[in-house]
C-alpha cells in the first residue's frame, strides 16, 4: 500500500469543500444541485478508502457505498423535478430569487 | 516470417481506428492531412493484411489446424471473454479482397469528394474518419476469433453505415415521397437491427449451449458441434436440433445486413449516401459480412447434414437466397437510377451466395463472395464516375454517349458488366457463378426436381439471364448512342485519383476468377482456390452442359439487352421499350410494381409503421388517462386528504388557544385596566418599540429567505462550535 | 512511485474539474466538467481496489445522474444568458468558511490514529456484496427500494404539469 490512507481522506476532504463551496455561492439552482453531487461523491470516496485500508476483508464498506449512490440518485431525480417545477411556476432558476421564506 | 505476420493479425484493424481517432480529436481542419492519415492506414492494413494472407496460403493443412490466439479482455463473475484473432482459409481469402478494395475506394473518394477543386465537399474530412472508422469493423470481423468480437464489429459497422448514408443529412428533397439521407440512414439501421436481434439471440442461445463464444471451442470443435446438432432446440422451434436453431437465428443477422428478403428495403435508399459509401459498404464489404458470417457458421450447417442428411436451417437459407436473386434482379431491369441499377444487383448477387450455402456449396460462395466484391466495387466506382462527371445527374434516361466523352470509364465499366453478366472464360464473374449452378445442378441431378436444389438451380438461371440483360441495358442506356440529356452533353472524363482505381480493380475483375478453374479444365489438383478454401469439401465436378448454359445465358442475355437497348439507342424523352412492350401485352401494371420495388416500402410502411404508432397510442392512453395518472391522482388526492386532516386538527388547536388567549386577556385587562394606562401603559409601549426596532433592524433582514444565506450561517456556526469544542 | 505519480494525476483532474464545475460562468460547462470530475472519483475508485465500484460510479452518476442535470439545464435555459453572474453576493464568506472546513477536517485527519490493515481484497467482491446485500443488509435494502419508489412518485408529481398549464400550452 504505496500511498497513505491520509492522502485519500484529504482528497474526499477537498473534494467535499469544492463541493460546499458550489452549494453556497452558486446562482443557478442545478449549480447548487452539482455542489451537492461533488459532495456526495466525497463522501463515498471517504467510505471505500476507509473499507480499503481498515477492514478491507468485509465488503461492508462497499455496500454503505453503494446506498449513498441510491440515495443520491433519489435526490437528483426529486431535485430536478424541483427545479423544473419551480421554473414552470415562477420563470426563474436563480436561487436567490426564489425567497418567498422570507414572508 | 510466417510467425512474424501471424503474430501481428491483431494490429490490423488497429491502423484505420487510430486514423479515425485522429481525424475526428485533431485534424478536421486540415483535408490533406485527414485523407493521408486514412490512406495511410489503409496502405498499412493492405501490407500487413497480405503479409497474413501470402504466409497463410504458405501454411498447408491451414483448414485443419487454423492459426490462433486470445487474450483475456475481461471479465463478469466467473465467466472469461476474450479478444483475439483466427486465421484460416476463409479469413485469409476475405483478408486478400477487404483491404485492398477498401484502398481503391479511399483513393477514389479523394477524387470523389472534390480535393482540389471548388466543389470540394465541406465536411471531406470527416468523411475520411467515417470510412476509416468503417473499415476498422469490417476488419475487426474479418480477424476475429470469437462470436463476441465479431458482434462488436459488426455493430461498428452498422453505426458507420447510418454516418455514412446519413452523411449528407442537411440535404432535404422538395418532393415528400423521396427519401432524404437522414431517413435513409434511419431506415439503414434500423432494419438491419431487426436483423441483428435475431443474430443476438443466436449468440446468446450459442453460449447456453457452449459456455464461451471462441470458434476453437464451438464451431470448430467437432465433439461440440456433434452434440449441438443432437441436442433438441427449445420448444419453439418445433423438432429441430439445436444447431439448426441456432444457425437459423444467426442467419437471421445476415438476412438484415445482406439485405436479402425481406429485409431488403433498406438497401436501395442508402443510394442516398456518396458513392464511395455505396461502393464500399454496399457492394464490397458490409453486404458481404452477411455472407462471411453465414460462412463462418457453415461447420455448424454441415454437422447437421452429416447427421441427418437434411437441414430445414439451410432450406431456409436457400429459398431465401434463390428468391431474393431472381426477384431482386426483376425489379432492376425497370429501374432508371444508375445506382439503383447496382443497388438491386447486389442484392440479388448476395441472394446468389447465400443460395449457394444454403445448398452446401461452401466455395462456390466463397469464391463468388470474393470476385464480386471486386467487380461490384468496379461497377459502383465507375457510376460514381458517370455521377461526378456528369454534374450529378444520376438518371439513366437522361444520360447516354459516354462511351466517347469517358473513355476510361467505359471500357473499366464494361469489364466490370461483363464479369457481373458472367461473360464466358475472361471474365471472373463467370467462373464463380458457374460454380455455383454447376453445383445446384449436380445436387439437383442427385435429388430429382422436386427438391430444393431444383428450385435453387431455376430460380438462380434465370435470375442469371435477368442479370446481363439489365447489365446490357445500363451499359447501352448509359453510354451508347447519343446524350439525351444537357449533363450527359457537356460530360467530361474524372480526375486520375478516380479513374485508376478502376483501371486496377478491372484487372482483378478479369483475372481473379482463374484462381479457382475447375480441374478437369487445367489439370488435377491445380485448381488452387478449391485446394486452399474447401479441400475437406469434395470438389464440384465440371459439368459441360451447365458451363454451356451459363455462357449461353450470359451472352444471350447481353446480346438481347443490346438489340433493345443498344442497336437503335433510345431517343431523349423515348420511353423504355421493355415498359412500352409490356404495356402491348397488357402487362403494363407490373412494369409499375417493377418500378416502384413492389411496394415493399410501403407494405412495411402501414402496417409495421402506422401500427407501432396505434400501438403507442394505447399504451399512452393506458398510461395517461386510465390507468396510471389516475393512480397517481389518486395518491395526490389521499395524501392531500390526509394533510387537510391535521390542517383542521392545527386550526382548531390554534384557534382554541387564540380563543382563550383573547378571552384571558380580556378578563386580565379588565381588572388592573386604569393601572395599565398610567403606568404599565408606557412602560409596555416602551418595551414594544424597542422590540420594535430590534425586530426591523436585526431580525427582519436575517430573514433573506434565501436559502443559501441559511446554509451559510449553518456553516459558520459549525465551525464556530467545532472551534469551541477543540480549544476546550 | 507508480502509484504515487498515478494518485496525484487523478486528484489533480478530480479536483481540477470540481473547481471548474463550481466557478465556471456556464452552467452547462459546468455539468461537463462534472462529468470529468465523476470519472476522475472512479479512477480513485480503481485506485483503491473497488473496480465494481468505479463501475457502478460510471454507471449512475456519468450516465443517469449528469445526463439528468444536463437534461434540467436544457429545459430551463430560456432566461439564462451566456454572461450571467454566476457567484451570488455571499461568496468571500463562503470560500472562506469552505476553505476554513478543509483545514478543519485535514488537521482531523493527520491527528487521527487510523486502525489501518494491510489486509487484501476479498477474491469475488461481487458474490459477496451480493449475499450480504441479501442476508445481513436486507433492511436498508428494502427501505432503499421504498426510497427510491418514493423519489419516483414524488419526481412525477411535482414535475408533472398540471392541468391548466398544459391546457394554456395547447
Amino acid at each position: 500500500m504505496s500511498i497513505p490512507l491520509n492522502w485519500y481522506l484529504v482528497l474526499a476532504a477537498a473534494l467535499f469543500s469544492i463541493g460546499l463551496y458550489g452549494v453556497l455561492s452558486r446562482r443557478h439552482a442545478i449549480g447548487m444541485l452539482m455542489g451537492i453531487e461533488l459532495m456526495l461523491n466525497a463522501v463515498n470516496i471517504n467510505l471505500v478508502a476507509f473499507w480499503r485500508y481498515i477492514d478491507p476483508a468485509k465488503i461492508t464498506g462497499q455496500i454503505f457505498a453503494i446506498f449513498v449512490f441510491t440515495v443520491a440518485a433519489a435526490e437528483v431525480a426529486v431535485g430536478l423535478a424541483l427545479v423544473i417545477a419551480i421554473y414552470r411556476n415562477r420563470n426563474t432558476v436563480v436561487v436567490e430569487e426564489i425567497d418567498l421564506l422570507k414572508e | 516470417m510466417k510467425e512474424f505476420f501471424f503474430n501481428i493479425t491483431w494490429i490490423i484493424p488497429v491502423f484505420p481506428f487510430l486514423a479515425f481517432l485522429i481525424i475526428i480529436l485533431f485534424t478536421q481542419g486540415n483535408r490533406k492531412l485527414s485523407h493521408s492519415l486514412s490512406i495511410g492506414s489503409m496502405v498499412l492494413s493492405w501490407l500487413v493484411g497480405w503479409g497474413v494472407v501470402f504466409s497463410a496460403i504458405g501454411t498447408p493443412h491451414l483448414g485443419e489446424h487454423p492459426v490462433h490466439k486470445s487474450v483475456p479482455w475481461f471479465e463478469t463473475g466467473t465467466a472469461v471473454f476474450e479478444i483475439g484473432y483466427w486465421i484460416d482459409p476463409l479469413m485469409a481469402i476475405a483478408l486478400f479482397m477487404v483491404p485492398f478494395v477498401c484502398l481503391m475506394i479511399f483513393i477514389y473518394a479523394v477524387g470523389y469528394m472534390g480535393f482540389g477543386t471548388e466543389e470540394v465537399d465541406p465536411n471531406y474530412s470527416r468523411f475520411f474518419a467515417y470510412i476509416a472508422l468503417f473499415a476498422t469493423g469490417m476488419l475487426g470481423l474479418v480477424i476475429s476469433e470469437n462470436l463476441l468480437t465479431l458482434f462488436m464489429s459488426w455493430e461498428i459497422m452498422g453505426l458507420c453505415s447510418y454516418l455514412l448514408i446519413g452523411f449528407w443529412f442537411e440535404k432535404n428533397y422538395d418532393d415528400p415521397n423521396k427519401i432524404t439521407p437522414r431517413q435513409a440512414g434511419l431506415k439503414a439501421f434500423l432494419v438491419t437491427k431487426i436483423g441483428d436481434l435475431f443474430l443476438v439471440l443466436g449468440i446468446l442461445y450459442m453460449y447456453s449451449q457452449a459456455g464461451t463464444l471462441s470458434y476453437a471451442d464451438t464451431l470448430f470443435n467437432h465433439e461440440f458441434l456433434t452434440h449441438l446438432a443432437q441436442t433438441p432446440a427449445l420448444p419453439i422451434f418445433g423438432g429441430w436440433s439445436a444447431a439448426s436453431a441456432i444457425a437459423l437465428l444467426i442467419f437471421g443477422g445476415s438476412v438484415g445486413k445482406s439485405a436479402q428478403f425481406p429485409l431488403h428495403v433498406w438497401l436501395p435508399d442508402a443510394m442516398e449516401g456518396p458513392t464511395p459509401v455505396s461502393a464500399l459498404i454496399h457492394a464490397a464489404t458490409m453486404v458481404s459480412a452477411g455472407v462471411f458470417l453465414v460462412a463462418r457458421i457453415f461447420p455448424l450447417l454441415n454437422i447437421v447434414v452429416e447427421l441427418d442428411h437434411h437441414n430445414p436451417t439451410m432450406s431456409i437459407i436457400a429459398f431465401i437466397g434463390a428468391f431474393t436473386a431472381l426477384f431482386a434482379s426483376i425489379i432492376a431491369l425497370a429501374q432508371n437510377d444508375i445506382k439503383g441499377v447496382l443497388a438491386y444487383s447486389t442484392i440479388s448477387q448476395l441472394g446468389y451466395m447465400i443460395a449457394a450455402l444454403g445448398i452446401g456449396a461452401y466455395v462456390a460462395a466463397t469464391f463468388h463472395l470474393i470476385t464480386h466484391a471486386f467487380f461490384k466495387a468496379l461497377l459502383f466506382m465507375g457510376s460514381g464516375s458517370v455521377i461526378i462527371g456528369c454534374h450529378h445527374e444520376q438518371d439513366m434516361m437522361e444520360l447516354g454517349g459516354l462511351r466517347k466523352k469517358m473513355p476510361k470509364t467505359f471500357w473499366t465499366f464494361l469489364a466490370g458488366g461483363l464479369a457481373l453478366s458472367g461473360f464466358p472464360l475472361i471474365t471472373a464473374g463467370f467462373w464463380s457463378k458457374d460454380e455455383i449452378l454447376a453445383h445446384a445442378w449436380e445436387e439437383f441431378m442427385h435429388y430429382g426436381t422436386a427438391s430444393w436444389p431444383f428450385f435453387v438451380w431455376l430460380l438462380l438461371t434465370i435470375a442469371a439471364f435477368l442479370t446481363a440483360f439489365y447489365t446490357a441495358r445500363q451499359i447501352s442506356l448509359t453510354f451508347l448512342g447519343k446524350p439525351r440529356g444537357h449533363h450527359a452533353e457537356h460530360a467530361h472524363e474524372t480526375p486520375n485519383t478516380m479513374t485508376w482505381p478502376l483501371l486496377i480493380l478491372a484487372f482483378f475483375a478479369i483475372t481473379l476468377g482463374w484462381v479457382g478453374i475447375p480441374e478437369e479444365i487445367v489439370g488435377h489438383g491445380n485448381n488452387w482456390f478449391h485446394a486452399f478454401v474447401g479441400h475437406e469439401y469434395a470438389s464440384t465436378p465440371l459439368s459441360i452442359p451447365v458451363m454451356l448454359l451459363s455462357s449461353g445465358l450470359a451472352i444471350g442475355g447481353l446480346g438481347l439487352g443490346w438489340l433493345v437497348y443498344g442497336r437503335k439507342p433510345l431517343e431523349a424523352g423515348q420511353m423504355d421499350p421493355l415498359q412500352k412492350g409490356m404495356e402491348r401485352i397488357r402487362l403494363g401494371w407490373l412494369y409499375t410494381a417493377m418500378q416502384n420495388r413492389f411496394y415493399f416500402d410501403e407494405i412495411y410502411a402501414a402496417i409495421f409503421i402506422n401500427g407501432s404508432i396505434k400501438l403507442a397510442d394505447i399504451f399512452y392512453n393506458f398510461d395517461y388517462n386510465w390507468v396510471i395518472n389516475p393512480i397517481v391522482n389518486g395518491v395526490g388526492a389521499v395524501t392531500r386528504g390526509i394533510s387537510n386532516i391535521f390542517n383542521q386538527f392545527d386550526e382548531k388547536i390554534v384557534d382554541a388557544l387564540v380563543n382563550l388567549t383573547g378571552l384571558s386577556g380580556v378578563k386580565l385587562a379588565d381588572l388592573g385596566g386604569i393601572t395599565d394606562l398610567k403606568v404599565v401603559d408606557g412602560f409596555v409601549n416602551g418595551i414594544a418599540d424597542v422590540t420594535g426596532w430590534i425586530g426591523e433592524k436585526i431580525f427582519r433582514p436575517i430573514q433573506t429567505g434565501k436559502v443559501q444565506n441559511y446554509l451559510l450561517i449553518l456553516l459558520i456556526s459549525m465551525l464556530a462550535i467545532i472551534g469551541i469544542y477543540l480549544v476546550y | 512511485m507508480v502509484p504515487v505519480l498515478v494518485f496525484a494525476a487523478v486528484s489533480l483532474v478530480t479536483l481540477g474539474a470540481a473547481i471548474a464545475v463550481v466557478t465556471n460562468k456556464n452552467v452547462l460547462h459546468s455539468a461537463y466538467f462534472l462529468v470529468l470530475a465523476f470519472v476522475g472519483v472512479a479512477s480513485v475508485y480503481v485506485l483503491l481496489e473497488a473496480p465494481f465500484i468505479a463501475v457502478i460510479q460510471v454507471l449512475i452518476y456519468i450516465g443517469a445522474i449528469a445526463i439528468l442535470i444536463i437534461f434540467a439545464i436544457m429545459l430551463t435555459r430560456r432566461l439564462m444568458s451566456k454572461d450571467m453572474e454566476q457567484r451570488n453576493h455571499q461568496w468571500f464568506w463562503s470560500a472562506l468558511g469552505a476553505l476554513v472546513l478543509f483545514g478543519v477536517l485535514g488537521w482531523l485527519v493527520y491527528s487521527a490514529n487510523w486502525p489501518t490493515v494491510e489486509g487484501a481484497v476479498p477474491k469475488d467482491p461481487i458474490t459477496l456484496m451480493g449475499q450480504e446485500l441479501l442476508t445481513t443488509y436486507v433492511i436498508p435494502f428494502e427501505i432503499a427500494s421504498v426510497l427510491l419508489l418514493a423519489a419516483l412518485v414524488g419526481s412525477i408529481l411535482i414535475g408533472r404539469e398540471s392541468d391548466q398549464e398544459s391546457r394554456s400550452a395547447e
